[in-house]
C-alpha cells in the first residue's frame, strides 16, 4: 500500500514538467579549485574541473586515492573538508551559487535537497540510538513531515531497500546488524528528504563481494525509482560500470576523460584510463608444486568457546602460492593466526617443512620464527608510525641475522632495491610515505630475513588499483627469485587469479573446496564458490542486472509457490 | 606505462613533496640520520610564543636552583636580621619570622622544590609507567593481580596514606620522595595501561611478537614511543600536584622539615604577614604558580606538535 502511495505522490509531483525536468540541469560545477593545507602549506587538491549533471542521471567519478574524488563529492555540497578550501570555481544547485551562500542556507539544503552516503557506514551512526531514530532526524529536523509520517516512509524505504524484516529492522542499534545492512540503511536515511541528488562516497568499498553485490543493488533501484540524481564515487570501475550513467576519470585533481560509460568501457582514449582498465587482466600461469612445505591437516581452533575453524585441511607446496578464498567470517585470517602460533589450535597438526609446528608461538625456535613471516592488511598499523624506516627494517636483520654496521647497510640498499624503492625512503618516518609504498616496506620487513613463508592477509585490499597491481606483481617476481612460498589470505577473485597457483575456498570456518587454480574456478563449482565467483562485478554495464535477473530465476525455478 | 609505480604514488600524494625528502637527499644515507640539535632547533623555530615564554622560565629556574650558593646573598637557614624586616635595603624582599633573608631562602627554595619534585615525579613515572606497559602487554592474570594491587593502594585517600607511611618510616627527604612517587605511580599505572592497551593490539605489535621480539624491546621500542604525549601531558600536571602534596605535608609538620627552605611550608611561615596586608608570603606561592604555568606552557606546545604528526596518518 505505502509503496504505492509513495509512488504516486512522486508521480503527481512529476507529471507536470516532467520530460522538462528529465533534462533540465541540476547541479553545474565550473571551474572549482581547492586547497589543502599539510606542513602548514597550501597544495592544490582540485585543479580547476567542471562538471554538469541533469535531473535522474548518475555520474561516477574514478580515481585513485588523492585523485580528489571525495574532495569534489563534498564541494557538489558546498562544502569543504577543515583543512580545506575552496579558491576559485562555482557549484550551481538549483540555480543557486552554493558557494555564495552562509551556513544556515546550507544547512537547509543539506539533508533535504542533498544527502551524503558515506564509505563507512559503522562510523558514521551513532551507536547510541536506534536506526530508525537516526533514519528520521533529517526529515523531522527539516520540519518537512511529522515524525510518525517519517517513521513510516522510513520503513517504506527499508523495505524497498530490501531490508530484513523492514517492520522491525528500524528498531536494532546499529552494531545488531551487518556492515551491508548498516550501509543500505544509510541510503535510507540519505533517501528520507527524498533529495534532490545524493553523492555516494565509496559505499561499499569496506563490504564483501557477496554483501557489495546486495548494497548496488538496494542503490540503484532506488536511485531508479525516487530518479534521484547521483554522484558515485569509488576506485573500482566495474562497480562505477554498474551504477554510473556517465563516467569521468580523474588524476591529480584534474579531469582525465569523461565520456558515457558504455562508450568509456569500450573505447577509453587516454593512456592512463587504458592503464586502469588493463589492471585486471594480471593472470598469472598456474603451476604444480613438488615438494609441500607446509601441511595444516584436520585443524580446529576456537575463540574461547566460539569455535571457528572445522577440520581445516591446507597444503602448501614450497615456492607456490595457495589463496585461501572467503568472505569475512570465513575464519581465514584466524588461520593465519593458527599458523602463526598467535592461536593454538584445539586439535589438528600443522607440520612445517616435514616437521612438527610447536602449536605456540613461545615453543618456536627463534629460526623457526625467522622462516615463517607475515604481511598484514593495514600497512598503516603494520609498521611502527614512530620509528624510521631503516630501523623497522634493519631490526629483523640484526635480530635474526646478526648483521651490523656496513653489512648491514649493504642488506638494507639491496632490500630497497628489492622493492622498488628509492634509498632516501630509509630516513623517513611510515606517515611520510604512502599507503603502496607502506605496503613496500611491509613486504621488505617480511623478505628481510630470508623466509621461506610469507602469510599474506589481504594485502591489497586497503590500496587503489593500480597500486595493488604492482604490489602483485612485486610478490610475484620475488617469489620467481627467491623460491619463497604465499599463503595468500583474500576475498577477491580477481587477485587470486593474478596470484595463485592453487585456491582454497573457505566458508563459516570450513573448507568448502580446494585444488588447483584452473580445476576451482572452472564449472562445477561447490555453491558456494559460484555465489563468490558470480559476485565479482565485471566490466560490463549490463553485468549486475544479468546477475540479479539470473538469481531471481534461480530463485522463482526452486520455489515457485514463492 | 612510463611512470615507475613509485613516482606514480609519490605525485598522487596530496600532500606535495615531503620537507624530509630534500633534507634526506642531501645528506649521504649513512649519515643522513639528521643531528639531534637540528631538529631541536627547526621545532624551537617554529614554537609560539607561550612555549618560548615556558621554556626560559624553567631554564631561569633550573640555572638558579643549580647555583643557588653562587646567587643566594645570604645563607639558607643563616638568621642575618631581625624578624619581618620590610622589602628593601639589605634585604630585597625582608626577612621572615626568624629573621632569615628571605631571597635568599627562595633562591635555595627553588633547589629544594624542585629537585624533590622532580625526583619524586620521575620515580612515580618509572614505576607506573613500567608496570602499565607491563600490564597492557602480558595481559591476563598478570594484568588482573596488577591493577587489582593498584586499585587497592587507591582505594586508601592518598594524602592520609601518605602521613601514616611517614609517621611509621619517618620524615626524611629519601622517604618523603619514595613514598608520595609510589603512591602516584597508581595514577600513572592506569593511565599507562589504558593508552597502552590502544597501542597493543595493533599489527606492529603483533609482528615485533612474532619476530620472537622480547617484552623488554616491545615495552620500550614500540609501544612506548606511542604512548608518550599522553605521558608527558601527564608528567607536566603529576609535577605540580607533587608540589602541592609536599606543600600539604609540610603544612602537617611531615614535609620537608625546617630549617631546610622549601615553597610550601614557607607560604605557611609567614601566613600572618598577610593579615598586615604584606604580599611576602605571596612571593613562594607566586615561585609555585609561575613555574606551574610555565610547565605546562611547554607541555601544551609538546601536545600539539605531537598530536599533529598523528593527523597526518
Amino acid at each position: 500500500m505505502s509503496i504505492k502511495e509513495a509512488e504516486a505522490q512522486l508521480s503527481s509531483a512529476g507529471t507536470t514538467t516532467d520530460a522538462a525536468l528529465k533534462s533540465a540541469t541540476l547541479l553545474q560545477i565550473e571551474g572549482l579549485c581547492i586547497e589543502g593545507q599539510s606542513e602548514e602549506r597550501w597544495h592544490r587538491i582540485v585543479k580547476g574541473i567542471g562538471l554538469t549533471l541533469r535531473r535522474g542521471e548518475v555520474l561516477g567519478l574514478i580515481g585513485e586515492s588523492g585523485a580528489g574524488k571525495s574532495t569534489i563529492g563534498l564541494a557538489a555540497m558546498g562544502y569543504a573538508r577543515p583543512g580545506c578550501r575552496i579558491t576559485a570555481g562555482r557549484v550551481v544547485f538549483n540555480g543557486r551559487d552554493l558557494l555564495q551562500l552562509g551556513e544556515s542556507d546550507l544547512r537547509r539544503l543539506w539533508g533535504s535537497k542533498i544527502a551524503y552516503v558515506a564509505q563507512s557506514a559503522a562510523a558514521s551512526f551513532n551507536p547510541a540510538h536506534r536506526l530508525i531514530d537516526q533514519c528520521v532526524e533529517a526529515v523531522v529536523g527539516h520540519q518537512l513531515t511529522a515524525e510518525d509520517n517519517a517513521k513510516r516512509n522510513a520503513v517504506d524505504l527499508f523495505r524497498r531497500l530490501r531490508l530484513p524484516a523492514p517492520d522491525q529492522f528500524g528498531l536494532r542499534y546499529p552494531h545488531q546488524v551487518s556492515g551491508g545492512q548498516l550501509q543500505r540503511a544509510m541510503t535510507a536515511m540519505a533517501m528520507a528528504c527524498r533529495p534532490d541528488l545524493i553523492i555516494f562516497d565509496e559505499p561499499t568499498t569496506a563490504l564483501d563481494v557477496t554483501t557489495q553485490i546486495e548494497v548496488l543493488a538496494a542503490i540503484k533501484d532506488i536511485v531508479r525509482q525516487f530518479d534521484t540524481a547521483a554522484i558515485y564515487i569509488s576506485h573500482d570501475l566495474a562497480v562505477v560500470a554498474q551504477m554510473a550513467d556517465r563516467v569521468m576519470v580523474l588524476r591529480y585533481g584534474e579531469l582525465v576523460e569523461e565520456a558515457p560509460t558504455r562508450v568509456m568501457l569500450s573505447n577509453p582514449q587516454m593512456p592512463y584510463t587504458k592503464s586502469l582498465w588493463a589492471v585486471r587482466s594480471l593472470r598469472k600461469e598456474e603451476e604444480a608444486g613438488e615438494k609441500i612445505l607446509l601441511d595444516v591437516s584436520g585443524v580446529d581452533a576456537s575463540y574461547g568457546t566460539f569455535k571457528v575453524l572445522h577440520d581445516v585441511n591446507v597444503k602448501l607446496p614450497r615456492g607456490r602460492t595457495v589463496a585461501v578464498v572467503g568472505e569475512s567470517g570465513s575464519g581465514k585470517s584466524t588461520l593465519a593466526r593458527v599458523i602463526t602460533g598467535l592461536l593454538p589450535p584445539s586439535s589438528g597438526s600443522i607440520r612445517f617443512d616435514g616437521k612438527k609446528l610447536p602449536a605456540r608461538l613461545k615453543e618456536r625456535d627463534k629460526d623457526l620464527l625467522r622462516r615463517i613471516q607475515m604481511i598484514y592488511q593495514m600497512p598503516d598499523t603494520a609498521l611502527n608510525p614512530r620509528r624510521r624506516i631503516r630501523d623497522i627494517l634493519g631490526r629483523p636483520l640484526k635480530h635474526h641475522l646478526g648483521l651490523t654496521g656496513a653489512a648491514r647497510q649493504r642488506r638494507l640498499l639491496e632490500l630497497m632495491r628489492m622493492i622498488e624503492l628509492d634509498e632516501r625512503f630509509l630516513d623517513r618516518l611510515p606517515s611520510e610515505l604512502s599507503g603502496g609504498q607502506k605496503q613496500r616496506i611491509c613486504i621488505a620487513r617480511a623478505l628481510a630475513i630470508n623466509p621461506e613463508l610469507i602469510i599474506c592477509d589481504e594485502v591489497t585490499s586497503a590500496l587503489d588499483q593500480l597500486v595493488a597491481e604492482e604490489i602483485l606483481k612485486l610478490l610475484l617476481r620475488l617469489q620467481k627469485e627467491l623460491n619463497v612460498s604465499y599463503l595468500y589470505i583474500t576475498h577477491d577473485l580477481a587477485t587470486v587469479k593474478a596470484i595463485a597457483d592453487e585456491i582454497v575456498v573457505m566458508h563459516q570456518g570450513r573448507v568448502v573446496e580446494s585444488g588447483p587454480k584452473s580445476q576451482v574456478l572452472t564449472p562445477p563449482h561447490h555453491a558456494y564458490t559460484e555465489l563468490l565467483l558470480s559476485s565479482v562485478p565485471e566490466m560490463d554495464p549490463d553485468w549486475l542486472d544479468a546477475i540479479l535477473a539470473k538469481r531471481q530465476g534461480a530463485e522463482l525455478g526452486a520455489s515457485p509457490s514463492g | 606505462m612510463s611512470l615507475s609505480a613509485e613516482e606514480l604514488e609519490t605525485l598522487g600524494r596530496e600532500g606535495a613533496p615531503l620537507p624530509l625528502a630534500e633534507t634526506s637527499s642531501a645528506t649521504p644515507a649513512l649519515t643522513s640520520r639528521r643531528g639531534v640539535l637540528q631538529t631541536v632547533w627547526r621545532a624551537l623555530k617554529t614554537a609560539p610564543l607561550t612555549a618560548w615564554f615556558g621554556l626560559i622560565v624553567i631554564l631561569a629556574y633550573a640555572f638558579v636552583a643549580i647555583f643557588a650558593p653562587l646567587i643566594a646573598p645570604f645563607g639558607e637557614s643563616a638568621v642575618v636580621g631581625n624578624q619581618y624586616e620590610p622589602w628593601g635595603g639589605k634585604f630585597i624582599f625582608g626577612t621572615d619570622q626568624l629573621g632569615r633573608d628571605m631571597l635568599s631562602r627562595l633562591i635555595y627554595g627553588a633547589r629544594n622544590t624542585i629537585g624533590i619534585a622532580v625526583l619524586t615525579t620521575g620515580l612515580s613515572f618509572t614505576i607506573g609507567g613500567v608496570l602499565g606497559l607491563f600490564a597492557a602487554i602480558v595481559g591476563g592474570w598478570t594484568d588482573q593481580l596488577l591493577s587489582r594491587a593498584i586499585d587497592m593502594l587507591m582505594a586508601i585517600p592518598q594524602l592520609i596514606f601518605a602521613l601514616m607511611l611517614l609517621s611509621i618510616f619517618g620524615s626524611s627527604v629519601p622517604n618523603l620522595i619514595v613514598i608520595i612517587a609510589v603512591l602516584d605511580s597508581t595514577r600513572v599505572f592506569r593511565l599507562t595501561r589504558a593508552v597502552a592497551m590502544n597501542v597493543v593490539v595493533l599489527d606492529f605489535v603483533e609482528a615485533a611478537h612474532l619476530q620472537g621480539e622480547k617484552l623488554g624491546w616491545i615495552m620500550s621500542r614500540e609501544v612506548l614511543p606511542n604512548i608518550l604525549p599522553p605521558l608527558v601531558a601527564e608528567f607536566g600536571l603529576r609535577f605540580c600536584f607533587v608540589f602541592l602534596t609536599i606543600s600539604a605535608l609540610s603544612f602537617l609538620g611531615l614535609g620537608i622539615q625546617p630549617p631546610t627552605a622549601d615553597w610550601g611550608s614557607m607560604v605557611r611561615e609567614n601566613a600572618t604577614l598577610i593579615a598586615y596586608g604584606d604580599v611576602t608570603p605571596l612571593l613562594p606561592a607566586g615561585c609555585i604558580a609561575l613555574l606551574t604555568i610555565a610547565v605546562n606552557f611547554v607541555v601544551d606546545w609538546f601536545l600539539h606538535k605531537t598530536s599533529g604528526l598523528r593527523d597526518e596518518h
